[in-house]
């Protein structure tokens, strides 16, 4: 049966909020942006008066206001934003189920079932439009598509408050017109090796052989390949944005960009503890490690690797992400923030596979040790028992656990 | 237009339909709701807000009220 799939995106979703809030803000540039002090100032999000000023998410707050010297900043209020999230995500439960968070500000909705009872998908997301604009005050933009790739194209193709339709007929002039980037999971890499073969479009990248994709970009190609040909068959699973627990992770942005080694040491046990003391808590242990590196541009990547044992042990985990980072990283460029997470989780009192080479006494030992340690930070505070090393830059060690962060979301889960 | 805060009484049925009633406006003056037309989820553009919006009539004019994250506001000229 030919599905109906909705993708919403609720337009520069922080900046409309703080728009709807202060009216007179509303004829003016405005950017949200993280806390300046923090050294977390960047533009979050933008209205669409300062996008005219070519003003970019992710950019300093003083290149925007180069840009546009009138530009007017404001703090988020993430409690406020998720509070228009959960109303937007209960609009959506009027017309069905099946609904998937994707961040806080988009989400898929299948309403293949719900045609029957309010007419076309296309109606459907006239209808969502509408009441989103009277109901939460903000505007919204609708992809409406026979599968969630296709949905999601849709919704960036008209923005703001318009809704999009794919259909089996139209799809090969509407989606192969446009640029390879725009698919999903076409970062700036893969982007970069399809335009060094010559694909320049969606339409060309579903015009080679799915083998040549794989040889060019491994098991992506497979994927991206059906993306683009509109055969992706990925149902909409209901998720929330706060979502079962399947990795605990915490990243920081530093209060001074990393040069060196020690100071990413420094930095990954302050927040190799967090994540031990956040799994200890929920009583969990992580099998895999995973590390996140953004340099002082802002570009990212990721890199995981597996632990002997499952552990919540703070000193294993900041190990291996030593180990991981020292393996990937050649320090051309300054560090800007740096992550761990903690990924594969087994509940902490199961039974499991012991190592051969490994003192299991002394792991006990260690377990007690920071089970201690969360008892007497419990009752003296988090800065009552540490380690030596974290001394010696007093700048570098924070307490990441008191700071909201919002992860991006995966497609594949 | 401004935002104001008022001071609300309502009633709570025996199953908890919550009624406005009254409410003080910010120079003290206590005005009786005489109708609840409606209520709904909305935005107030105006003053810039969302929440549960009642349609009243208040000394017979049309008014909004609306209650939001525990507190009750208006509209202002």
């Amino acid at each position: 049966m030919n599905r109906t799939i909705l993708h919403i995106d609720l337009n520069n979703f922080y900046a409309s909020v703080e728009c709807l809030y202060r009216p007179e803000l509303r004829d003016k540039p405005v950017a949200v942006c993280g806390s300046q002090d923090l050294r977390h100032g960047i533009v979050l999000a933008k209205n669409y008066i300062a996008k005219k000023y070519m003003i970019t998410t992710g950019e300093a707050i003083w290149q925007a206001k180069q840009k546009c010297p009138n530009l007017i900043v404001v703090n988020p209020n993430y409690s406020l934003y998720l509070r228009f999230s959960r109303g937007a995500r209960e609009i959506y439960s009027r017309y069905s189920n099946l609904i998937e968070s994707f961040g806080i500000d988009e989400a898929w909705v299948d309403v293949s079932e719900s045609t029957r009872l309010y007419g076309s998908g296309e109606i459907i997301a006239n209808e969502i439009r509408e009441t989103i604009k009277n109901e939460l005050g903000v505007t919204v933009s609708v992809g409406v598509s026979f599968n969630k790739i296709f949905a999601k194209l849709g919704s960036d193709l008209r923005k703001p408050d318009a809704t999009t339709v794919i259909t089996m007929e139209n799809y090969k002039e509407v989606v192969w017109e446009l640029p390879v980037g725009d698919l999903l999971y076409v970062g700036r890499s893969t982007k970069k090796k399809l335009i060094n073969v010559g694909i320049i479009t969606i339409g060309d990248l579903a015009a080679v052989s799915p083998l040549f994709l794989r040889k060019l970009l491994g098991k992506w190609g497979d994927t991206l390949w059906i993306f683009a040909n509109g055969m992706d068959d990925t149902e909409v699973t209901i998720t929330d944005f706060q979502n079962v627990i399947k990795g605990i992770g915490n990243s920081m942005t530093t209060a001074r960009d990393l040069v060196d080694n020690d100071d990413v040491k420094l930095t990954f046990y302050v927040l190799a503890e967090i994540i031990a003391e956040r799994l200890r808590k929920h009583n969990f242990m992580g099998k895999t490690i995973q590390i996140y590196i953004r340099d002082n541009e802002l570009s990212s990547f990721e890199r995981q690797s597996k632990l002997q044992c499952p552990s919540y042990i703070s000193g294993e985990i900041a190990g291996k992400a030593m180990d991981l980072f020292e393996k990937n990283w050649d320090w051309n460029k300054p560090i800007r923030s740096l992550g761990i997470r903690s990924t594969d989780l087994v509940t902490a009192d199961s039974y499991m596979q012991l190592s051969l080479f490994e003192d299991q006494n002394k792991r006990l030992k260690l377990q007690a040790l920071e089970q201690s340690i969360d008892v007497v930070r419990k009752r003296f505070g988090h800065y009552s028992v540490q380690r030596a090393l974290l001394l010696k830059d007093k700048a570098l060690n924070g307490n990441p656990i008191e700071e909201n962060t919002i992860h991006p979301v995966s497609y594949f889960r | 237009m401004r935002k104001v805060f008022v001071q609300l009484n309502a009633n709570f049925s025996l199953d908890g339909e919550l009624t406005p009633q009254s409410f003080i406006w910010e120079d003290g003056t206590c005005y009786e709701i005489d109708r609840v037309y409606e209520h709904k989820m909305s935005a107030s553009l105006k003053v810039g807000g969302h929440g549960m919006r009642y349609r009243c009539r208040v000394m017979e004019k049309d008014v909004f009220i609306f209650f939001e994250e525990g507190r009750w506001f208006m509209e202002a000229k």
